[in-house]
């Protein structure tokens, strides 16, 4: 009698852990696609500010074309990787693409510095401070993804979780990890546009 | 991921030590409730004695603790009026305005870095208030996640750059992360009802000594005739409460402003974790420090809410036992101290260190 009472305990007690360990998987899924969401929505408004910039700054920048078409096509190519990216597959494309465009826009900026009458004539220096909260938007948003998104493929491979990880279609997700070549550019980028000036 | 985990590791223990202090402080507000009803309880207690005059008819036992209810009472309602009219009547009593549409740079400034904190720290984007203040100063109110609000002074705008600006947003939406808001317009409420208990309580007891001795002290005759035990013991706990009710609007304050000193550290290292940006909230607050003119639109009220004490008193800058309980903000120094050196590491290893 007893021994029955105690084996329906302990089967009690592992249904709940296993409910509210699927639970927990679950939420923290919601979150990370959450979290992705969020990027994908600073992205995009990201990428619908490119166009306005460089429509701004087109006049007065006629023989800077080169460093325009940069932007723009960096622009193009990231709005197209963009639309097939998913936690699962395709984040480190997009980070690329995403880091060619930071540093086509990075440039960018160091010309417009050139040309201080623009700022003064054109809404070009709200563009830029719209440009610059994107650009940080974009980080938190990838800070936010990445610490998410650790919790949640460290929790699925932990032992007791992995067990539900199955039923919960628990997989792991890709990091939005910086491609540090690229990102270095940028200073570099700097030294070599001082000579001209 | 390190990095995380330390933080979270160190904010863990940072909200235990102020959850140690919040239960105290519940503790202090019971006892200051029931303490009353356990003296009168000791007081009108049946005595085991046949030869005492008029004992079978002593009516009156306090068993209900009346007065720790009615305590109880007024802190929850005291607390429900603070939950639902506090936020928008410290911000009336700044003469802030709300910023909804900017029409200044600085002010599209303001909205892109509260947005993006908002984004940082995964919460709902808060309101956001512009006192008009000559001073830099910012702070945070509100209830809950989705019923909160940011507010920075003119001068504050004016003094900070984008990154130190970005600091010290992010170091008020750690304070609504942090769950500081809501504790700290809880924690005014109670402070209010533990005074206003006080105050009650010792015109009660002037009116009654004078009532007493007016009537002949019939009652108190009767407890005088008690022998030993329970009547020695209800004086000792009366007197033990009284005192405490004298001294309980110093304690609850005291307290109070011990858990605000707690939640500064706290929110400057999570904020740090949401900018990844030590230095600059380090650098925003010594912009603030050097500025210290007194914020005379926000009153000693809303001072454990700001970033750092309006008042302007330099006890911030003192160490020392009188001036650190009775800051609301941990001295400058420190805080500055602290940070630089998360700021430090940072740039070193990458990981924001554990302990602060």
């Amino acid at each position: 009698m007893l021994g029955t009472w105690i084996f329906l305990a302990l089967v009690a007690i592992v249904i709940i852990w296993a409910i509210s360990a699927y639970n927990t998987l679950i939420s923290l899924k919601g979150q990370t696609l959450n979290a992705w969401k969020q990027i994908d929505v600073q992205l995009k408004r990201r990428h619908d500010l490119i166009p306005n910039l460089v429509e701004a700054v087109k006049g007065a920048m006629e023989f800077e074309r080169e460093t325009l078409e940069a932007v723009i096509q960096a622009r193009n190519q990231a709005v197209n990787i963009q639309a097939g990216a998913m936690p699962t597959g395709g984040v480190k494309q997009l980070a690329e693409a995403e880091a060619t465009l930071t540093a086509a826009l990075s440039r960018f900026n160091l010309v417009v510095e050139r040309y201080p009458e623009l700022k003064a004539t054109t809404n070009v220096g709200q563009l830029q401070e719209e440009l610059t909260s994107t650009e940080n938007r974009v980080a938190f948003a990838r800070q936010l993804y990445n610490d998410m998104a650790t919790t949640y493929n460290i929790k699925q491979q932990q032992f007791p979780w992995s067990l539900i990880a199955g039923l919960a279609r628990a997989e792991q997700v890709e990091l939005w990890e910086i491609t540090e070549e690229k990102e270095r550019e940028v200073p570099k980028v700097d030294l070599s546009f001082k000579p001209k000036q | 991921m390190t990095a995380d985990a330390n933080l979270f590791a160190q904010q863990k223990a940072n909200r235990r030590r102020s959850a140690v202090l919040v239960t105290i402080f519940v503790l202090f507000f019971a006892w200051i409730g029931f303490g009353g009803d356990l003296a009168f309880y000791l007081y009108t207690l049946p005595v085991d004695d046949p030869d005492a005059p008029g004992r079978a008819e002593q009516a009156y036992r306090h068993v209900v603790p009346w007065f720790g209810i009615g305590a109880t009472l007024l802190g929850l309602g005291m607390a429900l009026i603070a939950w639902h009219r506090g936020p928008k009547q410290i911000l009336w009593a700044t003469g802030a305005w709300e910023l909804i549409n900017a029409s200044k740079p600085e002010e599209k400034k303001l909205i892109n870095v509260v947005e993006e904190m908002a984004i940082a720290s995964g919460l709902p984007r808060p309101n956001i208030w512009i006192v008009p203040d000559k001073d830099p100063n910012a702070f945070a109110t509100g209830t809950d996640e989705h019923h909160s609000h940011v507010a920075v002074t003119q001068g504050l705008l004016e003094t900070l750059d984008r990154d130190e600006l970005q600091g010290v947003v992010s170091h008020e939406m750690a304070h609504i992360q942090n769950h500081d808001v809501k504790l700290m317009t809880l924690l005014a409420a109670l402070v209010g009802v533990m005074a206003l208990i006080s105050e009650g309580a010792w015109r009660v007891m002037r009116f009654g000594g004078y009532a007493g001795r007016r009537g002949g002290g019939g009652r108190s005759g009767g407890g005088g005739g008690r022998k030993g035990g329970a009547g020695a013991l209800a004086l000792i706990v009366l007197v033990v409460w009284l005192i405490s009710v004298l001294i309980a609007p110093v304690v609850s304050r005291l307290l109070a402003l011990a858990v605000s000193r707690k939640r500064e550290f706290l929110a400057d290292a999570t904020g740090a974790q949401f900018t990844r940006n030590p230095g600059a909230l380090a650098s925003a607050l010594r912009k603030i420090e050097d500025a210290a003119a007194p914020t005379r639109a926000i009153k000693r009220g809303t001072a454990h809410l700001c970033i750092a004490d309006p008042l302007g008193r330099r006890v911030s800058h003192k160490q020392g036992f009188v001036a650190d309980i009775l800051a609301t903000h941990p001295p400058m120094a420190v805080r500055v101290a602290r940070l630089k050196r998360m700021a430090y590491q940072y740039e070193r290893t990458g990981v924001l260190p554990e302990a602060l």
